[in-house]
């Protein structure tokens, strides 16, 4: 009998597998809302060495203060360069401060990535060990958070991103946290 | 009226097919020979009835008749002819026809070669390769119609996504799908098997040659795609880890166990019930690969026009066929006999040890590619794990792996030795150690990884010349006696050398690649001249230039080392204006050991350029280790068929000599 079992395991995991597809098709799924237990909660303690050799690092300190953006990037990622030119466009255009951190990314890659695609990022704090990504609840790259000016976190994003998300959601909320 | 009459074309292979899934089923449950027969003029008839329609929309193609909704969308009247003819399945409804095309193909080819299966088995082979052709029919037909009309039919057309118009590219998607849909063939097998409730030598030697040829056209499909990717997107880099390339990766890894644990089932009926798992789980893989790339699940830098109804279509049919024969498997699979044992320290013992981290590495791709969508179950978004995730779970897979590689072909089947197998791999020892040393002698600056990377390549591929040496007894008898044996050893024994040692050379291209590479990004005036890993690059100057259907902007590079000329080297900026979309061909000289590697970016507005000049040391062992792959596998190739047809080529000749 317990032969008989084994052999129902694969059509067991097929079947999860392919009730995750089924999910994954939902047209109702919408993936800029992702609920996180860290919203409304102060941005985790963190302090990163620079991208550039200006001695310029990253800390929480430098998220007091201001209302800022602090996105979770790569240069190995595909979505991130996707999502790219909306980082250039809010910070040249909305003057948005953004703050990179460059998630398990050797300096090199990163900076021949910015160097390439354009710089958006006011600090960049090089996050190699991934562990300040564990402290944000990062799910993976890239990732946005938006920080009001008292440090804490008011918004999340999950994956690239979108027009639609900055127009309807991040920048209406930055006037708010602002006003 | 021909593009009708491929719509027609289609309609009947539709036809044909569900009598093909039908009938030959049937007649086999009721040993009726007469039904059973009907799958081998119905595999023929689906084959003729989809070249037809595969036909039709190539005239449609090649003539520009924009009255066909996917020419128009997909094509244009200025475009080369190559790319009229590679439009056709450049695109979703195109590629599919293709798929069906070579599905039926592969039925059609067990109806002529396989006279020598038990009737039954060919009956139940066909009526499940149909039932797979009806699945693939009726989505075309019905929410993919390659034929549809558009009235009124517009000046000209859309053209094709000028990334694709690339000769690389051209022909990577027929052989992907050649490999996909060897696979199906696979499945077929092992699907009639658990209906017959027999699994012999006899299967496993049928099965073996179209995992083989799966395995091989996948290869080269995933190198070409690579070495595209490479060149096209100029990035500099050859593997992403995009979902899209881990769909075409997943099922080759899952095909090469399968390829190893059916040579298994074939020497020494072990493993069977394993085996045909084995066989349903890889064409699951391809389908569910189909599925990603078309149902817009998973976003990816190459994904094709995607449509979640379409996603519904390929899902429903991926549950009915892998479900249903995972079904038939719970079922069936306990009551098949079990055959020889094994102990551990054996060839058997190590070709499961090659499966078990075969099936673990899929497994860690599986859930790096589908994480995203498992986190989009709790409504998060389009996430990327990348190349950490892999480094960190695929990679030290992967070292065990290749050790284990020298090893198992020196051990004998049942029990082996491993001490003396070790002995006789001291060479390979001393060849990983030298490498080892040699390569942080010369790269100190680099990863460890590095090291040992070249080192197992050294490792596996030492070991096995080595091997090959011994069973010609090199050294150890007469010259002429080893010239001798080496004229007689099978062609399977040299495909499995050179599939193993070109292995080991792609691992030396992967392992340069991936930690020597050296990348500049600048801005250049035409004049100036900038110095990658020893050698001077000159940019000369950049013009405009007019192809066929595009513009270009077109650098001058002069490539220097100390005073001797290297290269000249023309990367370009295309424009395509019916798309309005830019492209990037990068200019690349290899020398054997490195390719140097050249784009053009956009102007700065002030006289300058934004450069990118890569060294890509060993870059092109990649691609000819994976070329001496495929070698290998068409040599392993050419001796199986002949051992297929010799039974029945004896047959025939007893039966001459009976009659006269």
């Amino acid at each position: 009998m317990r032969r008989r079992l084994l052999f129902l395991l694969p059509v067991a995991l097929f079947a999860i597998v392919a009730l995750y597809l089924v999910v994954g098709l939902s047209p109702e799924r919408d993936p800029t809302l992702v609920p996180s237990v860290m919203i409304d909660k102060p941005a985790p303690d963190f302090v990163l060495p620079g991208l550039f050799d200006d001695g310029q690092g990253l800390s929480t300190d430098d998220l007091q203060g201001q209302v800022s953006l602090v996105n979770f990037f790569a240069s190995w990622c595909v979505p991130c360069r996707a999502e790219h030119p909306i980082l250039l466009r809010l910070a040249r255009e909305e003057g948005v401060p953004l703050y990179g951190i460059a998630y398990k990314d050797q300096p090199d890659d990163s900076r021949a990535w910015l160097a390439e695609l354009g710089d958006p990022f006011q600090r960049i704090g090089v996050d190699l060990s991934g562990r300040t990504a564990i402290d944000f609840g990062v799910y993976g790259v890239p990732e946005t958070y938006v920080i009001d000016r008292a440090g804490r976190i008011r918004y999340r994003h999950v994956g690239p991103l979108t027009p639609a998300v900055i127009e309807e959601t991040v920048l209406p909320l930055i006037a708010e946290l602002r006003s | 009226m021909i593009v009708e009459i491929g719509h027609f074309a289609l309609v009947l292979a539709l036809c044909t097919a569900l009598v093909q899934a039908s009938l030959p089923l049937i007649g086999a449950a009721r040993n009726n020979a007469a039904w059973m027969a009907v799958a081998q003029p119905a595999a023929q008839g689906q084959l003729l009835f989809v070249a037809i329609a595969f036909a039709a929309l190539t005239y449609a193609y090649v003539t520009s008749d924009f009255s066909v909704l996917n020419v128009a969308a997909n094509s244009h009247s200025a475009k080369p002819l190559l790319y009229k003819v590679t439009g056709v399945w450049g695109n979703h409804e195109g590629s599919l026809l293709l798929w069906a095309l070579i599905l039926a193909l592969f039925g059609a080819a067990v109806s002529w070669f396989g006279d020598n299966l038990p009737a039954t088995l060919r009956a139940r082979v066909l009526a499940v390769q149909a039932m797979i052709g009806v699945g693939f029919l009726s989505f075309m037909l019905l929410t993919s119609n390659p034929f549809a009309r558009l009235i009124p039919a517009p000046a000209d057309g859309n053209s094709l996504n000028p990334l694709l118009q690339d000769p690389g590219l051209a022909f990577h998607p027929p052989m992907l799908y050649l490999g996909y849909v060897g696979f199906s063939m696979s499945f077929s097998f092992a699907v009639a098997a658990l209906i017959e409730g027999r699994v012999d030598a006899a299967w496993a030697r049928w099965v073996r040659p179209w995992t083989l040829a799966a395995w091989v056209f996948l290869t080269a499909g995933i190198g070409l795609g690579s070495w595209w990717a490479y060149y096209e997107l100029g990035w500099g880099g050859w593997w992403y880890w995009d979902p899209v390339e881990n769909a075409s990766f997943m099922p080759w890894l899952l095909g090469t166990a399968l390829l190893h644990s059916a040579i298994v089932v074939e020497k020494r009926g072990a493993l069977k019930s394993w085996t045909i798992l084995l066989a349903i789980v890889t064409f699951a893989m391809s389908l569910l690969g189909t599925f990603l790339v078309r149902s817009g699940v998973i976003t990816s830098v190459h994904a094709f026009a995607s449509d979640p109804e379409r996603g519904l279509f390929i899902l429903a049919f991926l549950v009915i066929a892998i479900g249903g024969a995972l079904v038939l498997f719970a079922l069936r699979a306990p009551a098949l006999q079990g055959g020889g044992l094994f102990a551990p320290i054996s060839r058997e013992g190590g070709l499961v040890l090659n499966n078990l981290l075969l099936s673990t590495a899929t497994a860690t791709v599986f859930l790096g590619t589908l994480y995203p969508l498992f986190l989009d179950a709790f409504g998060a978004g389009a996430v990327s794990v990348g190349p950490p995730f892999y480094n960190a779970t695929f990679v030290p897979l992967m070292i065990p792996l290749i050790l284990v590689m020298a090893i198992g072909p020196m051990l004998a089947w049942k029990r082996g030795d491993l001490a003396g197998a070790l002995g006789r791999l001291s060479f390979a020892f001393i060849g990983a150690a030298a490498v080892a040393l040699v390569t942080w002698r010369l790269r100190s600056d680099g990863p460890a990884l590095a090291v040992l990377g070249m080192a197992v390549a050294a490792w596996l591929l030492v070991g096995t010349l080595v091997e090959l040496a011994e069973r010609v007894k090199l050294f150890r008898a007469p010259l002429a006696e080893s010239g001798r044996r080496a004229r007689q050893l099978p062609r399977a024994a040299y495909g499995m050398t050179l599939a193993h040692a070109g292995l080991a050379i792609a691992i030396i291209g992967m392992t340069g690649a991936s930690a020597w590479k050296q990348e500049e990004v600048r801005i250049m005036r035409p004049g100036e001249t900038v110095a990658v890993a020893g050698y001077d690059y000159r940019l000369e100057g950049v013009e405009r230039v007019q192809g066929p259907n595009y513009f270009a902007d077109r650098a001058s590079f002069t490539v220097t080392d100390g005073d001797r000329v290297v290269a000249m080297l023309h990367p370009e900026k295309r424009f395509y204006p019916v798309q309005r979309m830019p492209t990037t061909e990068a200019a690349i000289h290899t020398t054997g050991i490195a390719d140097l590697y050249a784009v053009i970016g956009d102007p700065d507005g002030a006289g300058g350029w934004t450069v990118r000049i890569f060294h890509e040391p060993l870059v092109p062992w990649i691609w000819g280790g994976l070329l001496v792959m495929v070698a290998g596998g068409l040599t392993s190739l050419s001796d199986r068929r002949l051992r297929v047809g010799v039974p029945a080529r004896r047959r025939q000749i007893a039966a001459a000599g009976a009659g006269a």
